[in-house]
């Protein structure tokens, strides 16, 4: 028999169709897969099963009876739980209260009870021996039913008495707890908060909560997307475990390896709509790609080499304590070049997010350097960054030529004559500026050309505005640069239009609150925002995070194309095979330290692996073997220059 | 003297632990009611009526106060009710229906105050409210300080020992303040929050709406004065005061009466006040909040935080 047995479920949010006729079914005990791009209306197929969404058309079968599930109290009626993508616990109270939040009293029906009780009296009676005289048989009766009537008037009370106790909360009830998730082979502390706990932690509570609640369907929306490999593991141990004991478990991924690994048949949905049905061992991945995309797609990322790589952005010693006053990141250094991806690779948490924020103004760095090499050699001086003051005491120091190549000289030029040279493009810069991003504010380093786009676990986080729509979210970035009182939206509509053409971004309209995308969508939004701006460095953090294949390769393509732009791109992974297919060089981070700075073209995962679990004894930082000559003089150039801001800054 | 003020505390902080009491039921279900005050208007037109009507039919006392309680709840209930339907159901802004209430509430008892008359009008009902329920009390400070109160000034201790209890030790108020907390992950594991929403705006307003009855049968010994809106936006801010605790509410509610009485009663047989004086030691309930918010805020801790979900409409299938 079917566990789950959906038919012709549809589903309309507005305009957009999220389901459209899917039919799909799980049999017991067995862990199948749900596959397919962002937006193909998985969560949403699941959460019509969760009692989350009601459907709109269609039919739910389980254990081979029609049900209909209006809330998630039905669900759990139908024995049905579901572990959230957002995890949906409440922070402040501890695990096992999560866990026994909205538990029902265990059924007591007055009605049943004093059935039982009138049939128990009649058999009593009816087993009365025969051979009393008829008084005493009389007697016996009355007592009996008395004895019956006394209990029938009890009921309500022994309800209301066990209403309360039931109500009530005991001081141990997190030890009693402890044992079932011990007995399960859960290893979690029950009476820890939820603010307090890890991803993989919180996880773990919802899948208790889940299992305590006594379901035998479950269904995990992607649970992989922010575990280790390690937790992935022991994740896919207990659902083995599950199964084993006749649980039917659905559980949604992007991952393509992980589902060839846990599942016994994978179910495709693309675009809302249902493509079919493969057992795991018939197939592989690439039939799978085929039928998530429809069309084939190639899995290769095209890397070429860095044209010209010089320094961009050099970190020295760079240290960054976090919210608890422990060292997030401690003595790190490295140099991010011109036209190369240089990858972060990492545990999560082991201090990508604070290098990424130190490094774009956000935190406070404790120590350490952060040099800026602003590639303005032989390129015209502005008044972006520079006032006219500026513009004559660096001239005074010797940092312009003409476009002839002979030095400027401002001496005896009038105010307006600087001016007119200035935005006539005719002042030269002599080298790259260099810049100390230490003590900038992060307005001031966003300008100088360098992007942040961190997609965090929660997107909605940091970058964008839930509630504000795509438009006014380009805006974000440029209404500082108008000159009215008024915010001017052309521009950002025009940009906005193309990044929703561009990536592909689902959306009835540019006018549209973000919150209301769906988390590929919200990506690519924020994605393509930070790329459009033309950025100098750009450091983008799991831009991928939760994407499906095709958007992910999209989002490749995007930072390759920053890469022959000649920009510093940064990028921060989870995936080991993409970091390696990806990037020139990648830095391999372990505990807030560089482990190692490595050949992306030589590495492999294996040795990445290591690196991130364990620091090396000897720290290998793998730089580009430069010709010699040219390296030699950018250093003496560099050097150069910082004697004479020093100079200029003497003076000053 | 010092025992006359605090006695007179005592009575005056019932009025206060009320207010509070309710509207901490309801912002833990994460709606802050702003009509809290206009609520406690109508506990109190109606308790009056409900009282007034007991006594004229001669019910005696315990018919008298029971009818006043039930119709203060009845009238403030059905103000729970409109808020709840408002922005519970409809999903309106909680701050300007809230507001809407507040503004109605203290019309309603003004329109209803001009037609009945002011001063003692409803003296003979309220005598029930205003002896005390241990009868003839003594002359001694604890007889005055403890046995000296009407039945109101108790309920109101008794309610809000009751709510803390429900709060800290059932399922119950496990669940309502999951709701207030995060209402999906409540919805998730079976609560159903629609239910605990209303069913708490409409209890808390009713016991917010006995504060207001309390003021003018018990303490004004009833004469309809229109100052309860005031009192209740003092209840308001006793929530916070209270980290949404009943229980500290007790100790709040009698600060603040304190605070509330010390300039007119105590002070003046001491001190030259003018009504500036009077004006400004009136203000530091205010102040006092204040300095506790930016306390809460200094500690950052979780515990002491408002409702995560306060002001914000819940709506299942809500992207």
């Amino acid at each position: 028999m079917k566990a789950i047995e959906l038919v012709g479920i549809t589903k309309t949010f507005g305009s957009v169709h999220a389901n459209d006729d899917v039919t799909l079914d799980v049999e017991k005990g067995e862990i199948l897969s749900l596959l397919g791009e962002n937006g193909s209306g998985k969560t949403t197929l699941m959460n019509m099963l969760a009692g989350i969404y009601f459907p709109d058309a269609g039919h739910i079968f389980i254990d081979g009876k029609e049900v209909l599930i209006k809330s998630p109290i039905d669900a759990f009626k139908h024995k049905i739980g579901m572990v959230h993508q957002h995890f949906k616990l409440v922070d402040l109270f501890t695990a096992a209260d999560n866990i026994i939040l909205g538990e029902k009293m265990p059924r007591f029906s007055i009605k049943e009870k004093s059935q039982q009780y009138k049939h128990q009296a009649a058999n009593e009676i009816s087993a009365l021996d025969a051979n009393l005289d008829e008084k005493a048989k009389k007697k016996a009766i009355a007592k009996i039913n008395n004895k019956r009537n006394l209990k029938i008037c009890a009921l309500p009370f022994i309800k209301f008495v066990k209403a309360v106790a039931f109500n009530y909360l005991p001081r141990n009830r997190a030890k009693k707890l402890q044992k079932i998730a011990d007995q399960y082979g859960f290893d979690i502390d029950l009476k820890k908060k939820i603010y307090e706990m890890s991803v993989s932690e919180k996880q773990t509570v919802e899948i208790i909560k889940v299992l305590y609640r006594g379901a035998d369907k479950l269904i995990l929306d992607e649970p992989t997307a922010v575990l280790t490999p390690q937790e992935i593991q022991k994740l896919f141990a207990v659902m083995r475990k599950m199964r084993e004991s006749g649980k039917s478990i659905i559980i949604i991924t992007h991952k393509l390896n992980e589902v060839m690994e846990i599942s016994d048949r994978v179910a495709v949905l693309r675009k809302g709509k249902y493509i079919g049905t493969v057992k795991t061992s018939e197939t592989s991945e690439k039939e799978l790609t085929e039928m998530m995309v429809g069309a084939k797609v190639d899995l290769n990322i095209d890397r070429q080499l860095p044209v010209d790589p010089q320094p961009r952005l050099v970190v020295e010693g760079l240290t960054v304590r976090n919210k608890d006053g422990l060292h997030a990141i401690e003595d790190v250094s490295f140099t991010v070049n011109g036209g190369e991806i240089l990858g972060i690779a990492g545990i999560s948490g082991n201090g990508q997010k604070e290098l990424l924020e130190g490094i774009a103004g956000l935190q406070h760095v404790e120590s350490g350097n952060i040099i800026f090499y602003n590639p303005k050699e032989n390129k015209p001086v502005t008044f972006f960054h520079n006032d006219l003051k500026q513009v004559k005491k660096k001239a005074e120091i010797g940092m312009f030529h003409y476009p002839d190549g002979t030095p400027v000289d401002l001496k005896g030029k009038s105010n307006k004559e600087i001016t007119k040279l200035v935005n006539d493009e005719q002042i030269l810069y002599y080298e790259n500026e260099v810049i100390d991003l230490k003590h900038r504010t992060p307005r001031e380093i966003q300008e100088l050309g360098i992007k942040l786009s961190f997609v965090p676990e929660d997107r909605l986080n940091m970058g964008l505005v839930g509630n504000m729509s795509i438009v006014d979210n380009m805006m974000l970035r440029s209404y500082r640069k108008g000159k009215s009182v008024f915010v001017n939206r052309k521009r950002p509509k025009a940009l906005a239009d193309k990044i929703i053409d561009d990536l592909g971004v689902v959306t009835p309209s540019d006018m549209t609150p973000v919150r209301r995308l769906s988390g590929g969508n919200v990506q690519k939004v924020l994605v393509g925002r930070e790329i459009s701006s033309s950025p100098k460095v750009l450091m983008s953090a799991y831009p991928v995070r939760g994407l499906d294949v095709n958007s992910s390769y999209l989002i490749y393509n995007l930072l390759n194309e920053q890469k022959a732009r000649n920009t510093a791109v940064v990028y921060v992974g989870e995936d080991l095979d993409v970091l390696i297919a990806l990037c020139d060089r990648i830095l391999v981070l372990c505990g807030g330290k560089v482990s190692a700075i490595v050949d992306a073209r030589k590495v492999t995962k294996e040795q990445l692996g290591l690196l991130m679990t364990k620091m090396p004894e000897t720290v290998e930082r793998y730089e580009y073997a430069i010709p010699k000559d040219t390296k030699t003089e950018t250093v003496e150039t560099n050097t150069e220059a910082e004697v004479k801001e020093e100079e200029s800054n003497d003076k000053q | 003297m010092f025992i006359k003020l605090l006695s007179d505390a005592i009575g005056f902080s019932a009025i206060f632990l009320y207010g509070s009491t309710g509207e901490t039921i309801i912002e833990k279900s994460g709606h802050l009611n702003l009509g809290i005050p206009g609520i406690m208007c109508f506990g109190a037109v109606g308790g009056c009526i409900g009282a007034d009507m007991a006594y004229k039919a001669g019910m005696g006392a315990f018919g008298t106060v029971f009818f006043g309680i039930l119709f203060a709840m009845l009238f403030a209930g059905a103000m729970g009710l409109l808020y709840g339907i408002f922005t519970i159901s409809l999903r309106c802004n909680q701050n300007v229906t809230g507001l809407t209430i507040t503004t109605f509430g203290a019309g309603i008892l003004n329109f209803w105050g001009a037609i009945v008359g002011s001063i003692g009008v409803f003296a003979k009902p309220s005598l029930y409210f205003t002896t005390s329920i241990f009868g003839e009390v003594g002359n001694d400070w604890f007889s005055q300080l403890f046995l000296s109160y009407g039945p109101l000034v108790y309920l109101a201790i008794i309610i809000a020992i009751v709510v803390s209890i429900v709060f800290k030790k059932s399922r119950t108020g496990l669940s309502l303040t999951a709701v207030g907390e995060n209402p999906a992950a409540a919805d998730a594991a079976g609560i159903n929050v629609i239910k605990y929403k209303y069913v708490s705006c409409v209890l808390g307003a009713a016991i917010a709406g006995i504060g207001g009855m309390c003021y003018v049968l018990d303490y004004s010994a009833g004469s309809l004065e229109y100052i309860v809106d005031q009192l209740g936006w003092l209840a308001v801010a006793l929530v916070i005061f209270s980290l949404w605790r009943p229980g500290i509410g007790i100790l709040g509610s009698l600060i603040f009466a304190f605070l509330y009485l010390l300039p007119d009663q105590f002070l003046p047989k001491y001190v030259s006040m003018n009504a500036a004086t009077s004006a400004i030691i009136k203000i530091i309930p205010y102040a006092v909040t204040a300095l506790v918010l930016i306390i809460i805020s200094f500690f950052n801790k979780r515990e002491t935080q408002p409702p995560t979900a306060l002001g914000v409409p819940y709506f299942r299938e809500d992207r």
